[in-house]
């Protein structure tokens, strides 16, 4: 095994560990402001793929220019989810609440299947394909793109909670919900926006890896699981926490597959992590609360 | 009441012996109505009766489905309804059952009933190792973990060749001692009835534990944990106690689920699908309540039937949405599942 192999993993790991960063973070800044795990978020980002599949399709727009189509579509689907379903069982127990939403999942695949078949599909010819050699490490460029896009989703989900007044407000809102109320913030609003930029955020990575990344309806399942697992490392609630966890996990699930006797001991190992990582620090890296 | 009266209480308290003289004209378990005895009866009479009325397979296979679910429920059931614990991973426990009997059996000729004690023995060491330090997680955090423990123990038997990795394990067909190799080809109607009474069995732990001193324990838990240990409750004991007692139940309907079909591969006794499916099924029937798993294993095995049956078959899924839009209404307007609605129900017309 030569030292360009490794780096070469460990290069492909942390850009895939940027896109699972993303997809923690939609479900981590959902759980920070109202203290509910969203079973779904796999499928939504199943449902950004195959928006962004479509829009190619029928359209003929490539997954760099649909990108706001998919945002405003997730935005949108993760609004009506809080309407329609979440409002109503604000204050119900966490069981109801992971019930509700499993059931959202198993729906939403199930719909999925139902209209699109369960075929795998891809984007033929998108405008960005091919590859680029830095000394001796071979990058995809669609993977390139992906995660620098992620990235910089992110920065601006980071520059939105803390620096904008709307952001602000999402923060008292996860704080005190009576106290933000009093103080003239329309805490329903909040929490249905909440819901739309967190399922925006899979909506970004959903359209930029679906360049590159086979579609069909339970694609969401394993980049769900990841993202349970990146949220409670990075603890429930925390963005960095979610980017640190995120980034952690697709370096060690590269490293993993690339060391492990069998390949698939790779998510043993990333479980048995953040296993260790939670008996030390019971909240997770960065846990709050 | 007279300052004299109050004083004569048993604990020289007067709100404390007032407590106990309420306690004692309205106790928390009344007997039961004559009503709830012939409900109880007819109930009993007709589930005995059941295999000699329908004697198609396929009608006694729901019932079999539903009784070895019912079971897995209601082990889930005591870690998660009375103690508050809430576990996503409960097929590990099902699979260590199954895995263990067909194993046995399969490998060096054990009878499943030896496999299915000696999976109730590992399931219950599995149950102190996982609880052991997990327990110190809250909420959220502890249910991610015990999904995370599910998850590694199916992608662990996925490729662990010893127990046949994705392939399973094909249990071999014997015909010469039915009952000895707890495998019946003639009819269902053994299967049936083997799941009736562990199903039984198992509901009767339930009712003696919910009464005893240690599910009050449980259940001040639950309800406060901080609370609790200031009252001198153990509350890990008790944990403990819960999830042992709930992975060994698990295990034992995990055996009874191999010796009905026969064949098991880590895709069907190990999937993060079933450590959800008796969440579901809990929380439809009453979570934390005696009948509520039986209840929820009864509605839901022949519901996902009945929708199979019906409109499925197409390979488009309408099934599987009918079943997830369904689980997602009743936990959206029936948080309290079908008994907290029968209830209201009777309430309403009192």
């Amino acid at each position: 095994m030569t030292t360009e192999i490794v780096i070469q993993t460990i290069v492909s790991g942390l850009l895939m560990g940027a896109i699972y960063a993303l997809v923690a973070s939609g479900l981590t800044l959902i759980f920070g402001l109202m203290e509910i795990v969203n079973f779904a978020h796999g499928e939504f980002l199943m449902i950004a793929m195959y928006t962004a599949f479509w829009s190619y399709v029928l359209v003929g727009l490539d997954p760099l220019f649909s990108l706001p189509f998919v945002m405003l579509v997730l935005f949108a689907l993760g609004a009506a989810t809080y309407y329609g379903i979440i409002r109503n069982i604000l204050h119900a127990s966490v069981l109801v609440q992971i019930t509700a939403t499993f059931g959202l999942a198993v729906f939403l695949r199930s719909l999925a299947q139902f209209l699109w078949t369960p075929d795998f599909r891809s984007i033929e010819d998108p405008i960005v394909e091919g590859r680029i050699a830095i000394a001796d490490v071979f990058l995809g460029l669609p993977q390139i793109v992906a995660s620098v896009g992620c990235i910089l989703a992110f920065a601006a989900l980071y520059w939105f909670v803390n620096r904008t007044e709307t952001g602000l407000a999402l923060q008292a809102t996860a704080q005190d919900k009576e106290a933000a109320s009093l103080m003239g913030i329309h805490t329903d609003r909040m929490y249905a926006l909440g819901w739309g930029v967190g399922s925006a955020c899979v909506g970004v990575a959903g359209c930029l890896i679906a360049n590159y990344y086979y579609i069909f309806p339970e694609v969401g399942l394993t980049f769900a699981l990841l993202a349970f697992v990146a949220v409670a490392m990075g603890g429930f609630g925390s963005l960095v926490g979610a980017l640190l966890a995120g980034i952690l996990i697709g370096l060690v699930e590269a490293l993993g597959g690339l060391f492990a006797p069998v390949p698939a001991y790779k998510y043993v190992i990333i479980f048995l992590l953040y296993l260790g990582i939670v008996l030390v620090r019971p909240l997770g890296m960065f846990g709050r609360y | 009441m007279t300052a004299t009266e109050v004083k004569t209480g048993r604990f020289g308290c007067g709100v404390e012996s007032e407590a106990l003289e309420r306690a004692r004209a309205e106790p928390l378990y009344p007997p039961w109505t004559r009503a709830q005895w012939i409900t109880a009866a007819v109930v009993a009479a007709s589930v005995l009766l059941y295999p000699a009325v329908f004697t198609q397979p396929y009608m006694r296979h729901i019932m079999v489905m539903v009784f070895i679910y019912g079971l897995m429920a209601q082990g889930w059931n005591v870690l998660a309804g009375y103690c508050g614990q809430i576990s996503l991973g409960h097929a590990f426990f099902f699979g260590i059952g199954a895995y263990s009997a067909a194993y046995l059996f399969t490998h060096h000729g054990i009878t499943p009933w030896a496999g299915m004690g000696v999976g109730v023995v590992f399931s219950v060491i599995a149950a102190a190792l996982i609880g052991f330090p997990t327990f110190r997680l809250r909420g959220h955090y502890f249910a991610i973990a015990t999904l995370v423990i599910g998850e590694t123990a199916h992608i662990v038997f996925l490729n662990w060749e010893t127990v046949g990795a994705a392939t399973g394990l094909w249990i071999p067909v014997e015909r010469d001692a039915p009952l000895r190799d707890m495998q019946f080809h003639e009819s269902k109607a053994p299967n049936y009835y083997i799941g009736l009474a562990f199903l039984t069995l198992a509901t009767a732990i339930v009712y003696k534990l919910e009464r005893s001193k240690i599910g009050f324990y449980l259940r001040a838990v639950r309800e406060d944990p901080e609370a609790a240990q200031s009252l001198g409750v153990d509350v890990t004991r008790c944990k403990m106690i819960a999830i042992m007692i709930s992975a060994a139940l698990t295990s034992v309907a995990g055996t009874l689920y191999a010796q009905y079909t026969l064949i098991i591969d880590p895709e069907t006794v190990l999937p993060l699908l079933l450590s959800i499916l008796v969440v579901l099924m809990t929380m439809l029937g009453g979570l934390g309540t005696l009948w509520g798993p039986i209840i929820g294993a009864a509605v839901l095995v022949p519901l996902s039937e009945a929708t199979r049956v019906w409109v499925g078959g197409t390979g488009g899924a309408e099934d599987l949405m009918i079943y997830g839009a369904l689980i997602t209404i009743i936990a959206v307007c029936y948080p309290s599942g079908l008994i907290g609605l029968g209830r209201r129900l009777l309430e309403g017309r009192r």
